[in-house]
């Protein structure tokens, strides 16, 4: 069983117990603890299970290399699945919960799965699911949902808070062991701005655990010297908790702090997101050792060497009392003399290599220790933990030679260079025989803006695993001067590959022999995918699922990639690895949103009257970061309701639409006109001073991309008015315009949108209303429809143009955006002998369809051009050119076939759903239904008492009553008649006051 | 993340201040044009692996449009220039010559 042992335990500190609860189990730790140390010093080995077949799972390793310790973690707004004990510092108060069981992390019915391991071999989600068709979605799916996935997703919002963090220094180093250290110190004292940053809670990395000499002292005492003088620098900033998760171009990397995880209800945000520009980024992120794959290596119990030598050093956990070691390598023998050296008991160290004969070995023999050279081990006993091993010759078939009683095993595979940061944003690795691995290659760097490398690896992440070549890798990489720290060490024999344990294990051994542990990824399913064909590693990875786990195959991903080389005969150069991406362990959702929720998610545009809209019932629209009430609404009445009132009093009365949102861009010199004739189908340089023109203007692809009324208001200055969502995107336009390619021509632009309040007054008492307001003469002849006026309209500055979107007698009126609000709250006082009354966007919208106006957005999608909307007669024929003319002269554009805009008036006086397709006769190519045509917009008309659509209809126009059927849900056909879009008011009578 | 010298502002510019328009040095074709060039002029793009010049417009900053030579292999940039160019500059494309000796040259 695992313990807390009597003394020692660097980091812990036993004068502060913490207390914590583990499934409902009330355990207890002690501060510098990490929730697997206080797991393991609990005695709780099995923390969860398996994605697959539901085995019993334990703490594999000490670091982010965890595949299995992930544990649900707080409760309600607290509460964030999948964190990964051994990374998570324990604090007081702790709620965790094992995952990915029911009904109990002890008796898991899941577990039938292991038995009918047989039958779910690698990729049998693909061959299992296909057929019969329909019991996917019945039968499997729902199965699967309910079996699958790791933790529960929250469903509380999260009650913590996260931020942002900007930074730039010239060298940026992630990993904070004496690699890291030393190249920080090296880059301080060259001048540069040093960053330095360590994922764990304290500096030194495995130094300090293995106790090494650096310099004649303790690596622990050499470490803190380091970290003294780097906190005096002022050109170095150190962070501890702060993971460099990401290397993005151009010397972008990107640093996960957490801040609070540790002391949750500070009130200080729980993580930080470090956005860095590096000048130069030095990767000293170590190495990560590698299982080895032996029958039953996934039996809790079962560690890596260095995370056995962690717990016992680091926390004084031992995982068992009796240690097995297995190995290929010297330094799991530092394993085997931590725990003598903690009283506990090493009854073999089995070495796979055909002697053992260095240093490290000589003195775990010295200790009365026996090593068993060139055995391995067969399989592991046990179930929910280990109960011993038995061991056979590496060079055989895994009989049985001995068995040894034991509760842990410490496994070493050797070591893999953690390379992700150097990987992510396209550095290249090279193949080291010698010692197995992959490491950076020097000649292919990631590079920066300049072509010159961005990165450098240093230490055990370029491959160096003895101190003393470790330091001198990162002294010299950094540009260190003099001599470089000097460690003293024992010389380590070479390692030799183990892949598979015992090399000749048959089916039975290696159908146990896993690889990925979360996933159950098995030796036996990665030799299955190359059998049946997948020779990329790519592919494989997708296919078994190996590394696809949340710790990413940080620790096997090598193992399996050669066993898919062995399978398919191949050196494992060859086979290459898996693509690493950012971020290098999962990062909080939270930390990659900061401060952008609730609130201030995004930044929102105010117009001057919103704050009255905001307490008259202003039902609210997003449009862009705008806010535009849809409609008001009055107590007591529904949306439907009040559109239907604020359209009847505008027909009958008068309304007011704050229109402040419309784009107004003012375009001015002397070749203004001939920019915006390029601009506008329309010809807009022979618009006279003081009147309006409707314009559209198209992509040079000839699709219809805006539209709105252009104002001359001087010789050489146009007002343009624009969509609402248009206002950026069209400024934009013009600018590329005239800064790319009529770059001579003498204008300038200037999106003043944001400079006027503007407000449609329409209805029939639109006039007697501004009357009442006085100051100007507003009568038909003064300022006929289409033209504009500049006056003082009740004391404020005025601009009244004479347009009209609903039909109605109607004026819009832009004043100063800070006179807004007063202008809004004068127009109501004087209205009110007139029946006026604000009215929304959906009012707006219903009316304009009434009126068989166009709405950008609705019967345009990008692949409409005005000739479908019949505005050929905003379109003009004199130009030469305009933006959109060659395009539109393209035989598909110029088709008699194209469909067409008419209005759709149900027979039964129902609304049609929007989008609704019109069927034809026959069916196309793939057996498909014809359509003829769509829905554009469509809504209920409470002027004409009836369903009212626009829509796109091949030949649609000469097909003037026709009725044409329009599918629905259930089966449904709804019958529709082409009508004259223009529903209501067709001469405009009402407008021509 | 891309950062690019705006060459008006003299900023060294993050790519979220920046906005992409895709090829430069286009020549734009109008009425009159054959159906082929002005399907040239509106779809045909290089998309080379290699140099590549493109169109940004530091949109967040002077809001001015100006040309890059970048690299979209290894995201090196070789230089930027107003978009009032027809051309890149000699000395820009003498550089790239020096850098990329199998370029073919901006056309």
């Amino acid at each position: 069983m695992s313990t807390r042992l009597s003394k020692g335990g660097r980091l812990i500190d036993r004068s502060k117990p913490l207390s914590f609860t583990f499934n409902g189990r009330r355990m207890q730790g002690y501060a510098g603890d990490t929730l697997a140390s206080a797991l393991l010093g609990a005695d709780q080995m099995l923390v969860g299970r398996s994605f697959k077949y539901h085995r019993p799972r334990g703490i594999i390793a000490s670091g982010a290399e965890e595949p299995n310790a992930l544990v649900g973690l707080g409760e309600g707004g607290k509460f964030e699945p999948n964190q990964r004990t051994t990374t998570t510092e324990l604090f007081d108060g702790a709620v965790t919960a094992s995952q990915n069981h029911w009904p109990s992390l002890e008796f898991d019915v899941g577990a039938i799965n292991n038995k009918l391991g047989r039958f779910l071999p690698g990729g049998f989600y693909y061959k299992t699911f296909m057929y019969p068709r329909f019991a996917w979605k019945h039968v499997f799916e729902p199965i699967i949902r309910q079996s699958a996935g790791l933790g529960k997703a929250p469903t509380a919002r999260d009650e913590d808070h996260y931020e942002y963090a900007y930074a730039f220094a010239d060298v940026v180093v992630a990993g904070g062991g004496i690699a890291g250290l030393t190249a920080a110190l090296a880059a301080a004292k060259a001048g540069k701005r040093v960053w330095l940053m360590e994922q764990t809670a304290d500096w030194g990395g495995r130094a300090v655990v293995d106790a090494i000499e650096i310099d004649g002292k303790p690596a622990e005492d050499w470490v803190a010297e380091t970290v003294a003088a780097l906190s005096a620098m002022d050109n170095v900033t150190l962070r501890t908790r702060t993971m460099a998760s990401g290397l993005f171009d151009h010397g972008y990397i990107m640093g996960y702090e957490r801040v609070a995880d540790h002391t949750p209800g500070d009130g200080r945000p729980r993580h930080r997101l470090w956005r860095i520009r590096a000048g130069h980024v030095i990767t000293a992120t170590g190495a990560i050792e590698r299982s080895l794959s032996f029958a039953g290596n996934d039996i809790p119990g079962v560690m890596l060497a260095s995370a056995v030598r962690d717990y016992v050093v680091n926390w004084a956990v031992s995982p068992g009392d009796r240690t097995v070691i297995v190995t290929n390598n010297d330094d799991a023998y530092r394993t085997a003399l931590a725990l003598l050296d903690a009283g506990l008991v090493v009854p073999t160290v089995i070495d796979a290599r055909a002697e053992a004969k260095g240093a490290l070995p000589e003195a775990v023999r010295a200790r009365g220790v026996r090593v068993l050279a060139g055995h391995g081990i067969a399989k592991v006993k046990g179930g929910k933990r280990v109960t011993g091993v038995s061991v056979c010759i590496q060079e055989g078939e895994g009989a049985e030679i001995e068995a040894i009683a034991c509760d842990a095993v410490a496994m070493s595979g050797g070591w893999s260079p953690v390379v992700h940061l150097w990987s992510h944003c396209g550095g290249k690795l090279i193949w080291d025989a010698d010692r197995a691995m992959f490491r950076p290659d020097p000649n292919r760097p990631a590079t920066g803006d300049d072509g010159a490398a961005m990165v450098t690896a240093v230490g055990s992440a370029n491959g160096h695993l003895t101190a003393d070549e470790v330091l001198t890798d990162a002294h010299k990489a950094a540009g260190g001067e003099g001599k470089a720290p000097a460690a003293a060490i024992e010389a380590e024999a070479p390692m030799m590959p183990v892949w598979i344990m015992p090399q000749g294990a048959g089916p039975a051994l290696r159908m146990k022999m896993w690889l990925d542990p979360q996933n159950d990824v098995k030796v036996s399913d990665v030799q299955l995918a190359a059998r049946e064909g997948y020779e990329s590693v790519e592919h494989t990875k997708r296919y078994t699922t190996l590394g696809m786990a949340t710790d990413q195959g940080k620790m096997s991903n090598i193992n399996g990639l050669a066993i898919l080389s062995d399978a398919l005969h191949r050196p494992i150069p060859e086979t290459g690895t898996t693509t690493f991406r950012p971020p290098y362990t999962p990062i909080s959702i939270g930390a990659i949103a900061g401060e952008a929720r609730g609130d201030i998610f995004q930044p929102l545009r105010r117009t001057p009257m919103h704050g009255w809209h905001e307490t008259h019932g202003a039902h609210w629209e997003p449009v862009g970061l705008w806010r535009r009430p849809y409609c008001f609404l009055r107590t007591g009445e529904g949306v439907h309701d009040a559109v239907n009132r604020e359209i009847r009093s505008v027909r009958n009365a008068v309304g007011l639409l704050d229109a402040s949102t419309l784009g107004k861009i003012i375009v001015k010199g002397p070749d203004a006109g001939k920019f915006l004739d390029m601009l506008y189908t329309n010809m807009m340089s022979t618009l006279p001073v003081g009147k309006c023109r409707y314009g559209l203007m198209c992509s040079e692809n000839g699709f219809l991309s805006d539209d709105g009324v252009v104002v001359r208001l001087s010789e050489d200055t146009w007002l343009c008015h624009t969509t609402t969502g248009g206002a950026d995107r069209i400024h934009g336009w013009m600018e590329d315009w005239l800064q790319c390619e009529w770059w001579d021509w003498k204008v300038y632009t200037a999106n003043v949108t944001e400079q006027y309040a503007q407000v449609a007054i329409a209805g029939p008492n639109a006039r007697k209303l501004l009357e009442k307001l006085g100051g100007m003469d507003l009568s038909k002849e003064a300022i006929p429809f289409m033209e504009w006026r500049e006056g003082t309209l009740g004391g404020f500055r005025a601009r009244v143009h004479r347009i009209s979107f609903s039909g109605e007698l109607s004026f819009e009126v832009a004043v100063p955006a800070s006179e807004g609000r007063a202008f809004w709250d004068a127009l109501l006082a004087a209205g009110e002998e007139f029946g006026v009354a604000p009215y929304g966007t959906e009012a707006m919208h219903i009316m304009r369809a009434e009126k068989g106006f166009i709405m950008i957005g609705d019967e345009t999608d990008g692949t409409v051009i005005p000739q479908d909307l019949n505005l050929q007669w905003a379109i003009s024929k004199k130009k030469a050119d305009y933006l959109g003319k060659r395009a539109q002269e393209r035989s598909h554009m110029a088709s008699p076939d194209r469909w067409k805009l008419v209005g759709l008036e149900t027979l039964d006086g129902s609304v049609i759903p929007d989008g609704a397709y019109a069927v034809a006769e026959g069916v196309n190519a793939n057996g498909q239904r014809n359509m003829q045509g769509r829905v554009t917009s469509t809504y209920y008309s409470p002027t004409l008492n009836k369903g009212i659509a626009m829509g796109l209809v091949k030949h649609g126009p000469d097909r003037m009553g026709e009725v044409i059927d329009f599918p629905v849900d259930d089966g449904k056909v709804v019958k529709a008649r082409i009508v004259d879009p223009v529903f209501f008011d067709k001469d405009g009578e009402k407008q021509n006051v | 993340m891309l950062t690019l010298e705006c060459p008006y502002c003299g900023v060294k510019a993050e790519e979220t201040e920046l906005q992409a328009g895709g090829e430069a040095h286009l020549k734009r074709y109008g009425p009159g044009a054959s159906d082929e060039e002005f399907e040239g002029y509106l779809f045909m793009r290089k998309n080379p692996k290699g140099v590549h010049f493109e169109r940004w417009r530091h949109a967040y900053g002077c809001g001015k449009w100006f040309l890059a030579a970048r690299c979209t292999a290894t995201l090196e940039v070789f230089g930027t220039y107003p978009a009032q160019s027809t051309q890149p500059p000699v000395d820009l494309q003498a550089k790239i010559k020096a850098k990329r000796p199998n370029w073919e040259g901006y056309k």
